[in-house]
């Protein structure tokens, strides 16, 4: 308590070399809450994205399918069971028919994954209610990503064409009814929606599917002959594997910064140790053992980083506060990078990650200002009284 | 030991590595200081005077033989019982004050009363009892870089005495201070001697200082050469 007194006392009666070495610090403090508020909101607003929208409470993948490997396509399809009809039929499941097809939008050829949903299913958030219709066409619905690469609107025709479970060769037409608008890049880049009883009837796939996606209330339902379940940790592993990658860039960015603030600290403590020798023996003579005053400039030191911390909330909280509120736009054609993220991320600021944030700071600051007060122990405190350099 | 003798020495000797060599700094001391003298350690430098306080005041160990202050051996004190023995009963005056430049005079006359765990009520008691000792109630919240050579003093000498140590250590405490002022800061002291018979002893060459002595000790070459009551100034 004493040494936290006088450490106080002495970092306020330093000014000025206190307030430079507070404001690194603070700053330091409040990019590394910033990075790892953006990537946590991000991380968070992917993941729920990608779930309502895509995976649900997970998915039964046909045994054959491998979305890496197109070849794998043809052979993934299995025929829905009365249970898991019973299944579909509770909303407990969703089947999606997954084929290969290509389009030609103003006379090119595009290669997409032509995909049968039920346009009544109520699993997801995707707009398959769009799909409703007695058209002879088949309606089809894309997102904006592929309307904008192909130059399709609403009402245009195109061409499909297929191959269908015998091999032969068919061609319809198809029109766009809707364009959505998603941040899961799956969904939309590439991929036609079509309802999935005009895809089985196209594919001579009578009641069958490639996945089947289950609501996020009932997850997986047991086992189902020839599918196997695949869980969030599993239908997640991209976005979690990016976010571990940002973070380390985040990281490294995190180091920069705090080696540059540890370094402003390990140098105040090594100069306050050379020119403050006479303090030094004067606490000393006073009645201070060497290591208390070890222990009090260690103190002093560290207590940079609380008093950092402190500013960081004075200045910091407010600038949070307010991006955590407005969120930070993206760049246009960050949706076109391929990977699930928000035209507006919003930062996503925990107790845990200021809490430790703080607390590793602070562990820092301390072994960094431990490191040049242990030269107080080895001093004479008689030279030490005489400012005598040792 | 005398009943009344605060320090007494014996057979001290103090030597410090020069070289491949030794050089001995203190050769046999034998004195015995009482309580409540005004007294100095006297002659020119290198002669043993601040080696020999620094001893007394528990900064430093002798080599062969002992002191002992206010009872205790200082060659068998552990560092904490030594810091103890600072702590509780003395009281240090030095040559450049040693002031902590960020405290105000008040905190740093305070400060011996902080690690004394003193509360606040005592401490501040104390504290402007001291000042006023001294005569600095004003410049309480001055800081050492705001007053004069003489009023550092003072304040040194204010926080050697808020406490109310039975000894006070002064080195050189006039060392940097004019003849005016170095006479206010030794009335000031022989009248806290006189007023609360707090023992102090002073290492010193200055003439100004012996002879406001009571009992001037010279050393010479580490010894003891004359040891010599004198009236009062």
């Amino acid at each position: 308590m004493l040494a936290l007194k006088l450490a106080y006392r002495n970092l306020m009666g330093a000014k000025l070399r206190t307030w430079l070495n507070m404001i690194v610090l603070s700053f330091a403090f409040l990019v590394i809450i910033w990075n790892k508020g953006i990537l946590n909101g991000w991380d968070q607003e992917a993941r729920r994205d990608t779930i309502e929208w895509e995976i649900g409470g997970g998915q039964y993948w046909h045994e054959n399918y491998d979305p890496y490997d197109a070849f794998t396509i043809e052979e993934s399809h299995g025929k829905i069971s009365d249970a898991t009809q019973n299944a579909i039929t509770q909303g407990d499941l969703t089947p999606i028919l997954i084929s290969q097809a290509t389009i030609y939008p103003e006379g090119r050829i595009q290669t997409v994954s032509l995909r049968g949903i039920d346009p009544e299913q109520k699993l997801l958030l995707m707009p398959t209610v769009n799909l409703e219709s007695d058209m002879e066409e088949i309606p089809a619905m894309i997102g904006h990503r592929s309307a904008r690469n192909y130059k399709l609107n609403i009402g245009d025709f195109v061409t499909v064409r297929w191959r269908d479970i015998n091999g032969t060769f068919d061609a319809k037409e198809i029109q766009i009814v809707h364009i959505f608008k998603t941040n899961v890049s799956t969904l939309d880049n590439g991929v036609v929606w079509i309802p999935i009883d005009r895809l089985q009837d196209m594919m001579q796939m009578e009641n069958e599917a490639t996945i089947l996606v289950t609501s996020q209330e009932s997850g997986s339902i047991g086992s189902i002959n020839g599918y196997e379940f695949k869980d969030h940790y599993f239908l997640l592993t991209e976005i979690r594997e990016m976010i571990e990658m940002k973070s380390v860039g985040g990281s490294i960015m995190f180091i920069i910064l705090m080696s540059l603030s540890m370094l402003a600290i390990f140098d105040t403590q090594v100069l306050s140790i050379f020119r403050r020798q006479k303090e030094i023996g004067t606490h000393i003579a006073l009645g201070m053992t060497q290591r208390q005053v070890v222990a009090l400039f260690t103190i002093e030191g560290a207590m940079h980083s609380i008093l950092a911390a402190i500013l960081a909330a004075v200045y910091g909280a407010p600038l949070l506060y307010i991006q955590a509120v407005n969120g930070w736009k993206m760049p246009s054609g960050t949706d076109d990078f391929g990977m699930t993220i928000a035209e507006i991320i919003y930062p996503a600021y925990s107790v845990g990650l200021v809490v430790g944030t703080t607390l590793l700071v602070l562990i820092t600051t301390t072994i960094v200002s431990y490191i040049p007060s242990r030269r107080i122990s080895k001093m004479k405190p008689t030279d030490a009284i005489r400012g005598k350099i040792q | 030991m005398n009943n009344h003798a605060l320090i007494t020495t014996d057979n001290l000797i103090k030597k410090f590595p020069v070289g491949k060599g030794w050089f001995t700094a203190l050769n046999k001391i034998n004195l015995t200081i009482n309580e409540g003298e005004f007294c100095g350690l006297v002659g020119p430098s290198g002669s043993g005077k601040t080696t020999l306080l620094n001893i007394i005041g528990s900064l430093d160990i002798p080599t062969e033989g002992d002191a002992h202050v206010l009872g205790q051996s200082i060659s068998g004190l552990t560092i904490k019982k030594a810091a103890a023995l600072r702590n509780h009963h003395l009281g240090f005056i030095f040559q450049t004050y040693n002031l902590l430049p960020v405290y105000t005079v008040y905190e740093n006359v305070e400060l011996p009363l902080l690690l004394l765990k003193m509360s606040a009520n005592e401490r501040k008691k104390a504290v402007l009892q001291s000042l006023e000792w001294v005569g600095l109630l004003d410049k309480i919240k001055s800081r050492p870089a705001q007053l004069s050579g003489g009023e550092c003093q003072r304040v040194s000498i204010a926080r050697a005495m808020v406490k109310q140590p039975k000894l006070v250590l002064a080195d050189e405490p006039t060392a940097n201070l004019d003849a005016k002022n170095s006479h206010n800061i030794l009335k000031t002291m022989e009248k806290l001697n006189s007023e609360l018979k707090t023992t102090f002893l002073f290492a010193t060459h200055d003439e100004k200082v012996i002879q406001y002595l009571q009992r001037k000790i010279s050393l010479d070459d580490g010894r003891v050469v004359s040891d010599e009551s004198t009236s009062s100034h």
